[in-house]
């Protein structure tokens, strides 16, 4: 076999990219317009963003906010279900429905020449629902199955498991956002009809029109669909979040047998709006959120225990977790779990290298433009601009702040916002082969619930 | 929709495409090695996978992990895959990064061995086998994945076997099988390398021939097991899998015409109209109507080869049984035996399929995907561009042909989860329903 060893190629000029310009605008009926030309395939995204997160439920209807957003979906007064899919469908439209913590959001997408007639069908939708009660019976017993699913799952019950003993049990985060099967068996049509009526009004609203049509083709779009849609907004309400007692601990969550134990660890996290944002988005990268991360290389590449590991701040309008989410040998866990602290700690107590520093403020910067390749993805990054009200040149100046990052604001805002005395050590795995071990590393009281513990009284 | 496509093949057997667009900086890269676990020998299933793994791992002129740290320093992302018939990998960079990418995927091509140890191999081995855990052992109905294909090809078919691999075979394969498999495989003859993107293809054309041109062709015979398989199953195959699971799920499998004949668009389109969004026959009759079903979908495996296999995947609803659910959905497919699809029902997945296509045009690493999966099943990257066409030619009598040749009782394979039947499980699925009701 050949051997010439040719030298590296050295990267060749960058191309200048800029986010798509995008214009903001208020119709007649105080309805947001947003639209964004993307003139590269005749195709249209659609998204109608609602302020009607599941922060919106009121206190003991939990999952109402989803409920509502997904029956939606499930006919207008004109069409039932079927119908509606079917008219959608037949334009090619693919329209989803999603709801989180801070916003409910109906996603369009279609070919540019059923455009107006899918935009229509999207305008029913929102402004004329038919909520059917079979339909509502239908997708609460659908919920019902998802909450036995997850019992299972080991991923979903470690994500949702973490969060329930992280926060403060009178904290909406600490019961997940769909609702539990008790939450969502108890919700009635008047209770969807009523968060609907003071939710889904147009100044709650914004329309994001993307794709291959100009500002003024979007924005008669918009006012020939919406235009007219009336309706006042009841008064706002806000869930409280607030941490459980914040002090270092293991908790297991059984599940007899299991072949691996998925590992959540870390603390409550800081609001969307937090001025550390960009250094702690930079910190995250070389902490967790890359593959060449320290804890991946850790875990996976030095010592095999996972496929994989990351770490993640949730970004929400209230403080959203910070967590790492590994899966590990069962009898690894508590091998896996010392690497993961002493990695969080040690964060704190020197700064990154300058290699370290470099290669994830050119990552973050490089991958910029790869996130936006798609209208879907463009409508996407614009609804966050408008549930955390970011500014109008977020997207301009993302790259210029991302590279501003020193490792000295690493260092700062890790000793800020890391606190390995803190942290939630969470274990979905076999207590028999776990438990002993965990103990052994003596980083706090340890507990064991059984799985069924997280979804009761179903 | 068309794109543009230009094809050129290296003296040594590379076939190269590219496919210029420059309307962002972005490039797509992704090479292409017809190999995959069909062409394991017995004993070491999930080597292939595990293979994909070890070229993560460095090369002459790369060092462990560098790999992923020089693509993620020049801004792009990374990752491979591994399928019965093929193994991909592929980058999404910054386009002025195009050049070192290129030279990265030469380096690994030519020079990997170099850089292959034992505590390489053994440490990926330990990564393989927590993925395994991951993705099968230690999640509802994940053995799906290895029942199915086991279920539908016959003992000793290329396609039988299990892709993840047993631990017992993954602990056995060796440095030796690592060489063996590389020199026999990861040659440019068996490979197709395609960039989609802000490039200039003259400058395209000169670095891969700089860079892959002077790696020799393959001198071992690849292992290219037969793939045949009658058309039809030949009777009513069942597999009823007790497990740790909530609810019953039924995957029922037909042998379909193979991924690019005339047959599999029929089939591709019939399967939409079964399970394609919520607006499908399963969804509307199994979910909304008779509401046994949670979810219920279908989808095709894609196999140019041996045959395709048309799937349906439904979910049942807390409180309805594996059986219910078996005989629900058996029933929707005896009555599209019965009556066919109708024009509406075609014309609605014609479009959802449209849609899909171009949206998935949108970004280079796809465009790139599609282009060296068309070069490599059919050396045709072309192929690319007469998808919609093919669609569009389909009418609801070719689906209806397609229905009364594979939908028969001759033609199925039942793959039927249902919650280990040990008390605690089921009692709970009956107060649930109770609950519900």
């Amino acid at each position: 076999m050949s051997t010439t060893h040719i030298a590296r190629p050295a990267a060749g000029l960058p191309r200048p990219y800029h986010f798509p310009e995008f214009l903001r605008r208020r119709i007649a009926g105080g309805l947001d317009v947003i639209t964004a030309p993307v003139r590269k395939l005749p195709l249209v995204s659609v998204v109608a963003l609602v302020d009607a997160g599941a922060m919106r439920d009121p206190a003991g209807r939990e999952g109402l906010a989803v409920l509502t957003a997904k029956m939606l979906l499930e006919g207008t007064r004109e069409r039932d279900g079927a119908a509606l899919a079917d008219a959608f469908e037949r334009l090619g439209a693919t329209v989803d429905v999603s709801a989180g913590w801070d916003a409910a959001a109906l996603h369009l997408t279609v070919l540019r020449g059923n455009a107006d007639a899918a935009m229509r069908l999207l305008s029913e939708v929102v402004r004329d629902p038919g909520f059917r009660e079979r339909d509502l019976a239908r997708l609460k017993a659908e919920r019902v199955a998802q909450r036995m699913q997850m019992r299972t799952e080991p991923r979903e019950l470690a994500d949702e498991s973490f969060e329930r003993f992280l926060y403060d049990s009178t904290s909406r985060y600490a019961r997940p956002d769909a609702g539990s099967a008790r939450t969502v068996n108890a919700l009635t049509h008047d209770d969807v009809l009523n968060f609907y009526h003071a939710h889904y009004v147009p100044a709650r609203t914004t329309l994001i029109i993307v794709g291959d049509l100009d500002h003024e083709a979007g924005a008669t779009m918009a006012e020939e669909t919406f235009g007219g849609w009336a309706g006042s907004p009841g008064a706002p309400s806000a869930a409280p979040t607030r941490a459980a007692a914040p002090e270092r601990r293991v908790q297991i969550v059984a599940k007899t047998d299991a072949p691996q134990s998925e590992l959540r660890i870390g603390h409550v996290g800081v609001p969307r709006s937090h001025p550390d944002h960009f250094p702690l988005v930079v910190m995250n990268a070389v902490l967790g959120g890359l593959f060449t991360s320290r804890i991946n290389l850790n875990l996976r590449e030095r010592h095999g225990y996972a496929y994989g590991a990351r770490s993640a701040f949730e970004w929400r309008r209230g403080m959203g977790p910070f967590v790492v989410s590994t899966a590990v040998e069962s009898g690894v866990t508590a091998d896996a779990t010392r690497e993961v602290v002493a990695e969080i700690e040690a964060f704190r107590k020197a700064p990154i290298t300058d290699e370290e520093l470099s290669l994830a403020t050119s990552y973050l910067e490089g991958i910029f433009p790869i996130r936006y390749e798609t209208t879907a993805a463009i409508a996407s990054a614009l609804t966050a601009l408008v549930t955390y009200d970011l500014p109008a040149d977020y997207f301009d100046t993302y790259r210029r702040k991302i590279a501003a990052v020193s490792s000295g604001d690493v260092l700062r805002v890790a000793n800020e916002h890391l606190h390995p005395e803190q942290l939630l050590i969470l274990a979905v795995g076999d207590p028999a082969v776990i438990e002993a071990p965990l103990a052994r590393l003596k980083l706090g009281t340890i507990a064991v619930a059984p799985a069924e513990e997280i979804e009761p009284g179903t | 929709m068309q794109i543009p496509i230009e094809t050129f093949r290296l003296d040594n057997g590379l076939l190269v495409t590219i496919s210029e667009d420059h309307t962002a900086p972005i490039v797509g890269v992704n090479l292409w090695y017809h190999v995959g676990s069909a062409n394991e020998r017995p004993g070491r299933t999930g080597f292939a996978h595990l293979f994909e793994h070890m070229l993560f791992q460095g090369s002459a002129d790369v060092a462990s992990n560098e790999h992923f740290e020089l693509i993620q320093r020049a801004g792009g992302t990374l990752n491979g895959s591994t399928w019965l018939d093929r193994t991909n990998y592929y980058e999404v960079i910054p386009s002025n990064q195009t050049e070192l990418v290129l030279w990265l995927e030469a380096n690994r091509m030519g020079h990997l061995l170099p850089a292959m140890t034992q505590e390489k191999l053994d440490t990926q081995r330990d990564v393989v086998k927590n993925e395994r855990r991951w993705s099968v052992d230690n999640q509802p109905y994940g053995t799906w994945w290895e029942r199915l294909p086991a279920l539908c090809f016959p003992d000793g078919h290329p396609f039988h076997h299990s892709l993840i691999g047993s631990m017992e075979d993954l602990s056995q394969a060796s440095l030796d099988d690592i060489a063996t498999f590389f020199r026999t495989y990861y040659t440019p003859d068996n490979a197709v390398l395609s960039i989609a993107g802000d490039v200039d293809p003259s400058e395209v054309r000169a670095w891969v021939a700089q860079y892959f041109g002077p790696i020799p062709r393959g001198r071992e015979m690849p292992n290219r097991p037969p793939m045949n398989v009658a058309p039809l199953f030949g009777s009513w195959l069942r597999e009823v899998v007790p497990d740790d699971v909530a609810l019953p799920r039924l995957f029922l499998a037909f042998r379909s015409p193979v991924f690019g004949s005339d047959g599999y668009y029929a089939a591709s389109v019939c399967g939409a109209v079964l399970g394609l969004r919520s607006g499908s026959r399963l969804y509307r009759r199994l979910v909304r109507e008779r509401e046994v079903a949670a979810e219920a979908a279908a989808f095709t495996y894609d196999l140019p080869e041996g045959s395709d296999l048309l799937v349906l995947d439904v979910t049942a609803r807390p409180g309805v049984s594996g059986e219910a659910l078996h005989e629900a959905v058996a029933g929707e497919v005896d009555a599209v035996l019965a009556e066919g699809v109708t024009e509406a029902e075609v014309s609605r997945a014609a479009a959802l399929i449209e849609t899909e296509l171009v949206t998935a045009l949108q970004s280079a690493g796809d465009r790139a995907d599609r282009l060296s999966m068309f070069a490599t099943y059919f050396g045709k990257p072309e192929l690319l561009n007469q998808q919609l066409v093919r669609y569009q030619q389909i009418t609801a009598s070719d689906v209806n042909a397609f229905i009364r040749e594979r939908l028969g009782e001759n033609n199925r394979a039942s793959l039927l989860y249902i919650p280990r039947p040990d008390g605690e499980r089921v009692e709970e699925m009956g107060e649930t329903e109770a609950a519900a009701s």
